[in-house]
């Protein structure tokens, strides 16, 4: 396939990660592990172009073989075009900079929102399970990674 | 004639507004600065989302069951306007703009026969339309403007709140205005269409795109991609003008309150001037009087 050009170095993925509020990574790897809606997919230069819905989850950034960063994100979209690989998302934080304890008391909140909430309409009680359902796996992230990286 | 000591009064007055409005206008420059940050800061979420969009859009639209978001809902009877505007004052023509662009085009579309609604963001629009178009208000969203900083989250919040009354029919087209920032002086009054989506064209370099576009996959699909993107896209359309507009507004407010500082100068000026006249005109008088007298005893 041809460099696009303004690519990256050949055998690199340039990748974005950008909220609505600023740009919070932009920069090339060796391979970007998505969680997107179907399975995660792992994303390496010269990928085929795809627009997928990301589900809450962790993205994993590797540096030759090992992950050098991991980010969780609450969701959004992922395009991989000729140029790199843009993940769209709301929130994100990347894994170190966040507790296990932390992230226990967001889920503990998140419960207390729905069990206080009085008659919720269903779409508001199916706001609420989404908030739990985050947190839960922000707690697992943590969980299975340490935080650390 | 104002005596002496009125004037001086007057004087110390324009004074003291003179610190107020230079105080305001420091105020609102750094204001103004972290407001273009920010504008900036959220431009390349909409520029990746816009582009998303026209490549989605493109292949969808025509379809028959394309989203309603995006296809509209076949009619144009009921518009909905989203009139966003400043929680406070003292911005020069900031607010007015917007609000006599909102009066146009409610005079528009009232007299192409259309029903029209209001939601008001920001307080000093719902003041201005209430005396006129009060009945047409149907909410007014309090606590969204006039922040130190705009958050993504209230954005969401007035688009989760529009596509729930869009999809129980109570609008069939939706327009937000608002004030776009140009430069600290210069804000350009828009009306932006929100409902149904206009999806952004495709531009530059065609047979280079096109190439691009054709190939691409999608997962899960189209559709439900586009479901998820399009209330979203709103919510970063709606950012985007509260965002420009904070920026407009701290921009007119200090090209306002610019003026008003330099008025105040000239003020003084003219006070001081007539001060000091009028003391030099008592003091030709008293020696008049001392001259006069002594004149007259010898």
């Amino acid at each position: 396939m041809a460099e696009a050009a303004g690519g990256p170095a050949s055998g690199k993925v340039a990748f974005e990660l950008v909220s609505p509020e600023r740009v919070l990574a932009s920069l090339e790897a060796d391979m970007v592990v998505v969680p997107g809606e179907e399975g995660d997919f792992g994303v390496l230069a010269d990928h085929a172009p795809v627009l997928s819905l990301v589900r809450p989850g962790v993205i994993e950034i590797y540096d030759g073989n090992s992950v050098s960063r991991r980010i969780f994100i609450e969701g959004g979209f992922a395009e991989v075009n000729p140029k790199g690989l843009i993940v769209l998302a709301e929130a994100a934080t990347p894994l170190p900079e966040l507790s296990l304890d932390r992230a226990k008391e967001l889920l503990r909140n998140a419960e207390d929102d729905l069990e206080d909430a009085r008659e919720p309409s269903e779409s508001e009680r199916e706001k609420l399970e989404r908030v739990i359902e985050v947190a839960k796996l922000r707690v697992e992230a943590l969980e299975t990674h340490g935080g650390a990286v | 004639m104002a005596s002496l000591k009125d004037l001086k009064n007057r004087i110390a007055s324009v004074k003291q507004t003179q610190k107020i409005t230079s105080a305001m206008k420091l105020v609102a420059a750094s204001k103004l600065k972290r407001a273009q940050e920010q504008a900036e800061a959220s431009r390349p979420f909409a520029e990746k989302m816009s582009e998303m969009l026209a490549n989605l859009a493109a292949g969808v639209r025509d379809l028959p069951n394309a989203p309603a978001l995006l296809a509209g809902t076949g009619k144009e009877e009921t518009h909905l306007l989203v009139v966003a505007t400043s929680d406070r004052g003292l911005c020069g023509g900031f607010n007015s703009s917007i609000v006599r662009g909102a009066r146009r085009r409610i005079a528009d579309l009232q007299n192409q026969g259309k029903a029209v609604k209001i939601i008001c963001i920001g307080r000093k629009g719902r003041d201005m339309l209430r005396r006129e178009h009060g009945k047409l208000i149907i909410e007014f969203i309090d606590g969204v403007a006039g922040q130190k900083r705009m958050a993504f989250a209230d954005a969401q919040m007035v688009a989760e709140n529009l596509v729930e009354r869009y999809e129980a029919g109570e609008f069939d087209v939706c327009t937000i205005v608002y004030n776009k920032f140009k430069s600290a002086v210069t804000q350009i009054m828009t009306v932006q269409q929100l409902v149904p989506v206009e999806p952004p064209e495709i531009e530059a370099a065609p047979d280079e795109k096109a190439g691009e576009t054709a190939i691409y996959e999608f997962e899960p699909d189209e559709e439900q991609i586009l479901s998820e993107l399009l209330p979203r896209n709103l919510a970063v359309q709606i950012f985007g003008a509260l965002v420009e507009n904070a920026a407009s507004e701290q921009g007119a407010r200090m090209a306002a309150m610019d003026n008003a500082t330099r008025n105040a100068g000239e003020m003084i000026k003219k006070l001081t001037l007539q001060y000091n006249r009028q003391r030099q005109a008592q003091i030709t008088k008293e020696l008049i009087e001392i001259i006069s007298g002594a004149e007259a005893a010898v």
